[in-house]
This record gives structure tokens, sequence and C-alpha cells, in this order.
């Protein structure tokens, strides 16, 4: 073994240090936590409505079962999204003065979309278009409630992509341009596969927000997980369904989350 | 065929004029040096005769051709007008061949096929023959320089246009490039050059234009402007540089 | 049975001017706190108003409230969701009054008093539904698209009751199941009847009542409680008040003032 410098040795203390102090406060933490919050008078109350043994394995299947209701939405949604948010970005994108309605109605669109609560539009679209005297199975609160979760979620797509458009370098644009290639295969050969590279990132966690978002539907009447969960809870009278839910959604997304924010240093650290 | 004439071209951003009319003839098979400070206007003329940039007023001829005329699609003369770049702006997320296809198969409508054996040919001639499925980012600076040279000339353009495209290149990668120019010059390509290498200059080029605030203050053969410079400024430039 | 309860009536009749079966077991001393929906729908209570002691339930908290020595003005209304009524701690009332079922798993979790009143269950639809084709047999109620108020007992009726084809879709509440109904997204909904007519005559442009299951079936039998918190005092004092009204027929009459006819809905076969 290589003896150690100064600086090595002096680091070395200094990193044990820091360590045994990280330790320390961790189990600090936890012994409060485990211990104390059992002591509290409520606990056992607490204990009873939320955290219910018996009540979450009653529960718990059934809450799977509707959570592969959320997943299908979620699944047929994304792509739609992810379709939509680029024609948005592209249409916001127009040079062409003849376009330039588009381009008006664009810009409207992420505005709207991205100023509504997302319950709102869900409630407005999923209740107010059927409304109009659509016949089954055109006024399904699926069809119209997914259109909502698309609207909402591609006008911040959108505008995660034009902002990965607008990173990428004019001389990107010129050099494509130099080589006498016309300005929609620039955008679509040069600019845009860059541009949706460098926002990956940003959209994954658009779209976990999305897998959580999709619960909204039940509002409209979808008996998806939320709904279920709040269906058992009125049953029983008891929240721990509700437990069962969140730890079902947090088995998707901490994953998801986590790989989002691995892919996001990545790519920092391959920049700079 | 391949001539390129301008007449009094001028060109300004806001109120700052930075081409103040320029006169300049290209003959086929010419070589053409352009030198002077930076801000002289040296590249903006360039991204001006490949219409990267309108100009504002005066003509540029192709073959005697107006391009330049306010409304013309300036795609079909870029196709005929490459260009290469100080910062090479390869595209990162193609290979070195694929940099090369882009242009001839969406311009010219040539397959991946039809295209990898010239170009392979052409990437071997340059020294990158084991490069071509290298990405960007896995290249020496000389090395993309050198792709981005390839990638223009992929469209087999009637002119060259080169912005300075040693200048950001470390020391010892320079004279890979400078060989290209070297073989290109051989080949009777039409060039025009932005640059700061004098030596080359003088060693290759036809024309040598000294630009001083966005004019052409002298031009002639390099013995002349460069041993026996008429203008004050140029002697000062000269003697900076040299 | 009856004979004890009726004792008991009489025992704390007896007691009831000084010290009286409440004492030291409300929320505030001397004060009986009663808790209603927010809003308070009709005919339970009229207005959004239960101070006023209209409407059934107004009515119920008022008489029982009497019956336990209360006097009206000892009576203090508040308001809770169905998830604050269950949430642990501390309540905020001491009897919750909205039309709570009574079913073994919540009486798990929190205490209902007997019951105050039991309900028939009615389908609520459209006319242009019944237009269509639905009548009041079950194997025609099979087939429909039915809506529901996710925190009632009628989920579970609809399964046990009708056991409909497609899955049924669920609301936060009535607005919600009547604003699904009107955009065509459901046919038909299950309510307790009282709410039910209200929701027919008054919310719904074309709303129609299709049959009732009776209030006095046999199997699952809808009957709303007076929620209290778990193991709470009061339920013993409360469960005798109720007993002596509804054995001097003062339950009974209230019923009658405030709940119509429901005599008009065809039973469903």
């Amino acid at each position: 073994m290589p003896t150690q410098t100064r600086r090595q040795m002096f680091e070395a203390r200094q990193r044990r240090r820091a360590n045994t102090i990280a330790a320390a406060s961790t189990l600090a933490v936890f012994v409060a936590v485990i211990v104390l919050i059992p002591l509290t008078p409520g606990w056992e109350n607490v204990q009873r409505s939320f955290f219910n043994g018996a009540v979450f394995a009653k529960t718990f299947p059934g809450l799977l079962n509707a959570f592969v209701m959320d997943v299908a939405i979620f699944l047929w949604c994304a792509p739609l999204i992810a379709l939509l948010g680029l024609a948005v970005a592209i249409a916001r994108d127009l040079r062409s003065p003849a376009l330039y309605p588009l381009r008006l109605l664009a810009i409207a669109y992420t505005d709207i979309f991205r100023g509504l609560p997302v319950i709102l539009v869900i409630y407005l679209i999923g209740f107010g278009i059927p409304g109009l005297g659509l016949p089954r199975p055109w006024n399904s609160p699926y069809i119209w409630g997914s259109l909502a979760l698309i609207l909402v979620y591609a006008s911040y797509v959108a505008e995660v992509i034009r902002s990965g458009i607008e990173s990428i370098h004019d001389s990107q644009r010129n050099a494509a341009l130099s080589l006498g290639l016309s300005g929609s295969d620039t955008m679509r050969f040069v600019i845009l596969p860059q541009a949706i590279r460098r926002v990956v990132p940003a959209n994954m966690n658009l779209f976990v927000a999305l897998q959580k978002d999709v619960a909204l539907l039940s509002f409209i009447g979808p008996v998806e997980i939320f709904r279920q969960a709040g269906v058992y809870k009125s049953l029983m009278a008891n929240f721990t369904p509700y437990v069962g839910a969140a730890l079902i959604f947090l088995a998707l997304t901490i994953p998801a989350t986590r790989y989002a924010d691995y892919l996001m240093n990545k790519q920092a650290s391959a920049r700079s | 065929m391949g001539d390129l004439v301008l007449e009094n071209v001028q060109k300004a951003f806001g109120d700052n004029p930075v081409i103040r009319g320029i006169d300049l003839n290209v003959a086929r098979g010419e070589m053409i040096c352009l030198i002077g400070a930076s801000g002289s206007g040296k590249s903006t003329l360039l991204r001006c005769m490949n219409l990267l940039e309108p100009i504002d007023d005066g003509r540029i001829l192709l073959d005697g051709e107006d391009i330049s005329e306010p409304g013309r699609d300036p795609q079909p003369v870029r196709q005929r007008i490459g260009m290469v770049f100080q910062s090479y702006n390869l595209f990162p997320h193609m290979t070195a061949l694929e940099n090369a296809m882009l242009a001839p198969r969406r311009n010219l409508g040539k397959s991946k096929t039809e295209l990898r054996e010239p170009l392979a040919q052409m990437f071997e001639r340059f020294g990158l023959g084991d490069r071509m499925n290298h990405y960007p980012d896995q290249l020496s600076g000389g090395q993309q320089q050198r792709v981005a040279i390839i990638r223009a000339l992929a469209m087999q353009p009637e002119i060259m246009l080169f912005d300075e495209i040693t200048s950001a290149l470390d020391p010892e990668l320079v004279g890979e490039v400078l060989d290209v120019l070297r073989d290109l010059r051989a080949q009777g390509m039409t060039m025009v050059l932005a640059t700061h290498e004098m030596g080359f200059a003088r060693e290759l080029a036809d024309k040598v234009c000294f630009l001083d605030q966005g004019r052409i203050l002298e031009e002639g053969p390099p013995e002349q402007i460069f041993d026996t410079p008429k203008e004050e400024r140029t002697r000062a430039f000269l003697s900076r540089v040299l | 049975m009856r004979v004890l309860t009726t004792l008991a009536a009489l025992l704390l009749a007896t007691t009831a001017s000084a010290e009286t079966c409440a004492t030291g077991k409300t929320l505030k001393e001397g004060v009986l706190t009663v808790a209603t929906g927010n809003p308070a729908y009709f005919p339970w209570v009229i207005d959004d108003a239960p101070e006023s002691g209209q409407g059934f339930e107004a009515a119920v908290a008022y008489a029982l409230a009497a019956e336990m020595g209360f006097g009206a003005d000892q009576v203090e209304w508040t308001r809770t969701s169905f998830d604050q009524a269950i949430q642990p701690g501390a309540k905020e009332f001491d009897i919750n009054l909205q039309q709570y079922s009574i079913t073994p798993e919540r009486e798990e979790m929190v205490d209902f008093s007997d019951p105050y009143y039991t309900s028939a269950m009615a389908v609520l639809t459209t006319k242009s539904v019944v237009e269509a084709g639905a009548s009041a047999d079950v194997a025609s109620l099979k087939s429909l698209v039915w809506g529901a108020d996710a925190n009632t007992t009628a989920v579970p009726m609809l399964t046990d009751l009708i056991a409909p084809e497609k899955a049924p879709l669920l609301y936060d509440d009535n607005a919600d199941v009547t604003a699904a109904m009107q955009a065509g997204q459901i046919d038909a909904a299950l309510f307790d009847l009282p709410t039910a007519l209200y929701l027919s005559a008054v919310v719904l442009n074309d709303g129609a009542l299709l049959g009732q299951f009776p209030a006095d079936r046999s199997e699952n039998p809808d009957q709303f409680g007076m929620l209290m918190e778990k193991g709470s005092a009061l339920k013993e004092c409360v469960n005798a008040a109720l007993a002596s009204l509804k054995d001097s027929g003062k339950l009974a009459e209230i019923e009658a003032e405030w709940m119509q006819a429901t005599t008009g809905v065809p039973l469903i076969k």
C-alpha cells in the first residue's frame, strides 16, 4: 500500500468524522420516529385507522386490481401526449407567415392548459363535452377524461420540447442550412433529435406526474385505484386503503423518478 | 461554371455596418484568402456568400445569375456552395459517416448504399478510414474538422467556403487540416478562405484580400500583399500577425 | 327487550331534571354538539339550516336532545365530511347525523346509535332511459350503466341487489352523479329513497324514479344510525332517548312530517 500524503490523511480523517456524524444523526432521527411516535396518546387510534393490518390485507388485492386501470389509462395517454406535445412544440416554432394562425393557436393552447388545474379540465371536458348530447360510446368518461389529461400534459411536454429546441445552438441550424437542407429537414433530422434527447429527463418527470394524475379521472366516474380506495374507506370507515394505494403508486413512481434523476445527472456531467 | 461575383455587397446588423460595399470576383478553380483583424467582416462576408445572411444591398452573382435577390429560395444555391465553420458544427447525434450522408440523401435523393463507397473513399483519402462510424465526441478537433469538410464535399459543391477552420484547433492539429486543403487545391476546387494562417495563404492562394472595417482595403497576389503592401493599415496588420 | 328499553327510558325520565345520563359525557358541558353535512341536503335538513329544526334529521336531533335533557338552546351544530367523521383522534361532535348507514365493518371503527331511519333504496334515472325500455325488474336493471356516490353503501348494494353487467361508475357526491346522468354517461343511480325523490324532482331535468327496493326488505336493509366516536360514553344515553322517541311515536311523527309519501314508487321485482 502506497504511503498517504499529508493531504490524503487529512481528508480521510475528515471523511471518517463526517460519516460518524451522519450515522449518529440518522440513528437519532430513526429512534425518535420509531420509539416516540407510538408513545403519543393518539397513536393507537391512528394505527387502527391508517395502518390496520386486517383492512390492508383485505383491500390490497382489490387495489392492485384497480391499479391496472390506472396503468391502462396511462399507457394510452402517454403516446398521444408525446405526439401532440411534439406537434405543438413544432407549431410554436413556425416562421412562415401563412402558418401564423397555427402558431398563435399553439401559444394560446399552451398558455391556457398550463394555467388550469388538471381537475378543472377533467370536469369541464369529462362532463361538459358528453353533455352536448353525444351518443354512447362517444360520451364515455374514459375518452373525455383521457383527452383532458392529454391536453393538459401535452401542453407541458410541448413547452419542455420547445425549451429543448431553443437550447440547440444556432450553429447547428446554420450547419444544416449551409448544406442546402430545407427548413423542415433541418428541424427533423438535426434539431429535433438533439432537442428531444436533451429533454428526456424533464419529460420523464412529467410522465411520472401523469401516472399520479390519472387518479383524478376518478372524479368523473372511472373506478381506478384512488376511487377503489375511497370506496373501501367508506365501507370500512378506515383510511388504510389509501395507504395501500400510496404504496402501490410509490412502487412505480420512485424507481421512475430516480431513473429520471440519474439521466439528468448523467447529462449534466456529460455537458460540463 | 462556378464563377462567383460580388458587386457592392453591403450588410449591417442593426445600426452597425459590417460589410460596406465589397466587390470581389471568384473565378473557377481560384483560391482566395481573406485576411484581416477580428471584426473586419471576413466571416460575415462568407456567410453572405452562402446566403446564411441576407445582404442589404448590392448583388451576388453565381454564373451570372443574381442569387441575392430578396425573396429568392436560398436552398438550391447552398447546395452548390459548401461551407465549413470554425467550430466544426458536426451533428453530435450522428456518426461521421451519417453526418456526411445526410445532405446528399435528403437533397439529391441518394441511398445509403449508393453513398457509402464514394464517401468511404473520401474518408480514406483524408486519413479517417477507421473513424467513419465514430461519433463526433469520440474524435479529436482535427478529425472533426476533416469530417466537416467531407460533409460539405459530399454535396459535390462547385465552390467551398472556409471560415477560419483552423482557429479552434490545438496547434499540433492544424497541419492535418491544412493538408486537406492542399489536397483540394490540387484537385482544382474553387475556394474562399477566411484565415489567420498567413504562411498557408502565401503558399497557395491565387489572391489575398485584406479586409478592414467591412471593406477590401487591398487585394492582389500573395507576394504583393505580404511583401509590398501599399496600405499603411495592411502593413500594420501584417506586422502584428507575422 | 322492549320492556327493558322502556324501563330505561322511564328511569332516565325520572332523573332528567337534575343529573341526566349525558352529564359529563358531552364534548362541552351542558351542550350537545351535533354534526351534519356541508352542505346538508333536502329533505334531511331544509335550506342547509339545521338550527331551524326544519328537515328530518334536524328535527330528530332536537327531539333527541330534548329527550336527553338538553334545551333547544343547548344544541350546537357543526359540519363534517365523511372523512372527518371517521378520522382518528378526538371528534368535533357528540353525534353526527348524515344518513350514515350502519354496517358491521364501520362499527369496528366508530360507534353507531340504534337506527333512526330505515331507508328504501330507489333507482334514480331519466325519462329517456325509461322511454328506451328500462323497467322495474332486476333483469332489466342489470343491463343499465350504473352510477353511485362512492361514499355510500349504495356501492355494495348495487352488487348485492342488482349485480349490473358493466362495472358501475362512482362519484364524489350527488351533484357529480346527476351531472354524469345528464351527460348520458350513466343510465341509473342507486340512492336512498328520500334523496332520490329530491334529486329526481329538483335537480335532474327529466328525472324519473324507476322503482324502489322496499325499506323492510329482509336482506341488506339500509339503516341510518347516528355516528359517534368509538367507545363513546354517550351511546347508551342516545339509544335510550331514541328508544323513548320511538315508543312515544314522536319519531314516526317527525318522519311523517318531513318524508314524502313513498307509495307512488313501484317495487322492484
